[in-house]
């Protein structure tokens, strides 16, 4: 549905995006992962017909967006960063004026807005004007301008900023059920929402994919050993000196609990070892008392700090 | 056509649900009938006064009252125009920009063209309404004069007040294309149009340079149609003035996608 390759925007001496290629199935989700300025919303932006490409080409629903602009407009419903509200408007006039530009035949026009306002579950408050909306109201009819002209591709730039948890889920809810039916980009720099939405991800700094798979693969296959978490009680150099010489451990950093005689200990081993038991036999054996004793998995949140953090802030970064 | 009809229909709105245009209407009318009867008041006593002199002296002299209110109302229409325009068009481009609703026209199967003249007819439109009752007190005065002014008169007025205006509008919202601060826009349109008004001022010139500055100025060819003449040459001064203002507002809205959002 969407393919894009080698696209390349360049601002004056800066690189926004770097040779970019990625294709997404139609029905899919595919999630743009990024820190803020990675390039996602530039991405969008030249999908979206809203901005050229300085080179590289990309067509959206079998249309070039350089050449075909006007095509791709018609098949592409789009959210901005900022939702692109008239403050003046009720929900439905601006949903109607939407449908209108967006060259939905008069005959549909009154049905498409009351699909999209059902979708949205804006229904009930059709004629409030929206500058007197909350922001997830706000944010809500925003998508509902995505989806009134039952677009093929829908992009929307960082869909749940701003929102609180429950408005979150309400529209992580709304794009989850909106897959099949549209293949979706979406852009975000919140972890769990990928992992909870998107079929596949896209990982972007600054300007060039840093990775792309399967949010399931992607913490799998990052996976290069699991940590333990520890909360003892013991004296600080003992439990180093103790620990490193069970097997299958490759680091042990002790940090000491503040107002209390605990530490925390964070145990770094290798992969596919399972050294838990041995550890608590261990402590035990010690003498010491044990709190608390849990695996940490990875987190995608681990995955993306590692592939975006430069070499210049690991360098920076304490020696475990 | 539709989506041009979109974006007037948007516009209009825009201006009759929040009360801008009640506003602007209503002050406008107001200072325009202040004006118009201040200036229909000094006129009769004046040819009054002209008629006393003329029975003393005989021989009456000539005076056109319709004429001269009309000349003189349809200057200050043209004032008024000068101050309310910029407050009209300041905010056509610069708060879409501002509000970021120009990505959402932007990348809705609709031309630059389209937007462009969409949004410059709802502002005529507007200014049209703002115009048409101020018809009302000429009409008025032209049926209680003896002998009737001819109504081409009053027409050939209007239609300098509208072309004026479409001229300024044009200019308008070009200067509001160009940024996101509607203060701004204001001031630099404000400045525009003071340097378009003035430009036959400073050229006394006879012929070359002087006759060239002095035929760009869109005051110039207002006085002809106050006059009731409609002179072809003032009509293609107005007709390219807005053409080449509109051009410039699409290549403008253009240009954002090519500079830094």
């Amino acid at each position: 549905m969407i393919e894009v390759e080698n696209l390349t925007k360049t601002y004056g001496e800066r690189t926004a995006v770097d040779h970019v290629s990625f294709a997404v199935n139609k029905g899919e989700i595919l999630g743009f992962l990024g820190p803020n300025g990675a390039g996602k919303t530039t991405t969008m932006r030249i999908l979206t017909g809203f901005m050229p490409a300085t080179s590289g080409t990309a067509r959206v629903a079998g249309f070039d967006v350089a050449k075909e602009s006007m095509d791709v407009r018609r098949h592409i419903g789009y959210l901005p960063e900022t939702p692109p509200l008239y403050p003046d408007m009720t929900i439905e006039s601006y949903l109607d004026f939407v449908a209108r530009i967006k060259n939905v035949p008069a005959a549909d026009r009154a049905r498409s807005v009351t699909d999209a306002m059902r979708k949205t579950n804006l229904e009930d408050r059709r004629s409030e004007l929206i500058k007197r909306l909350s922001r997830g109201y706000k944010q809500r009819v925003g998508i509902a301008q995505a989806l009134v002209h039952d677009p093929d591709v829908i992009i929307l730039d960082e869909p749940t900023v701003g929102l609180d948890p429950k408005q979150i889920i309400e529209v992580r809810n709304l794009i989850k059920g909106l897959a099949g039916s549209h293949t979706i980009i979406l852009s975000t720099h919140i972890l769990p929402e990928v992992s909870m939405t998107c079929d596949r991800v896209v990982i972007i700094n600054k300007g060039k994919i840093a990775a792309v798979d399967t949010p399931q693969n992607l913490t799998s296959q990052l996976k290069s050993g699991q940590k333990i978490r520890l909360e003892v009680q013991a004296p600080e150099a003992a439990i180093r000196g103790t620990l490193t010489q069970v097997p299958g451990v490759s680091q042990v950093h002790v940090e000491a609990l503040p107002s209390s005689d605990r530490s925390i200990v964070t145990i770094e081993t290798a992969q596919g070892a399972d050294i838990r038991s041995e550890i608590a036999a261990k402590i035990i054996a010690s003498g010491w008392r044990l709190f608390e004793l849990r695996g940490v998995s990875l987190s995608l949140e681990d995955i993306f700090l590692e592939l975006t953090t430069d070499d210049a802030s690991h360098a920076q970064q304490p020696v475990n | 056509m539709q989506s041009f009809y979109a974006v007037y229909r948007k516009e209009m709105g825009h201006y009759f649900v929040s009360p801008i245009a009640y506003i602007f209407i209503g002050v406008f009318l107001f200072l325009a009938a202040y004006f118009f009867n201040y200036f229909l008041t000094i006129m009769i006593q004046q040819s009054f006064s002209m008629e006393m002199q003329g029975m003393r002296f005989g021989m009456p002299p000539e005076i056109d009252v319709p004429g001269q209110v009309m000349r003189g109302f349809f200057g200050l229409l043209s004032t008024l125009v000068l101050f309310f325009t910029p407050i009209l068009t300041m905010g056509v481009y610069a708060e879409e920009r501002k509000r970021g609703t120009m990505e959402l026209l932007m990348t809705s199967p609709v031309t630059e063209t389209q937007i462009v003249l969409g949004k410059f007819f709802a502002s005529l439109t507007l200014f049209m309404l703002m115009m048409l009752p101020t018809a009302g007190y000429v009409i008025f005065m032209c049926l209680h004069s003896d002998p009737m002014p001819p109504w081409r008169m009053v027409a050939a007025g209007y239609a300098g007040v509208l072309l004026l205006g479409g001229s300024l509008i044009a200019l308008g919202t070009f200067i509001s294309s160009l940024t996101e601060n509607q203060l701004i826009a204001a001031v630099l349109t404000f400045a525009a149009f003071l340097f378009v008004w003035v430009l036959d001022l400073g050229s006394n010139a006879d012929g070359g340079i002087g006759a060239v500055v002095q035929y760009l100025s869109v005051i110039r060819h207002y006085d002809d149609f106050t006059r009731g003449v409609i002179d072809t040459s003032a009509l293609i001064y107005y007709f390219s003035f807005i053409a080449l203002f509109i051009f410039l507002t699409v290549r403008s809205i253009d240009s954002m996608r090519w500079r830094r959002a």
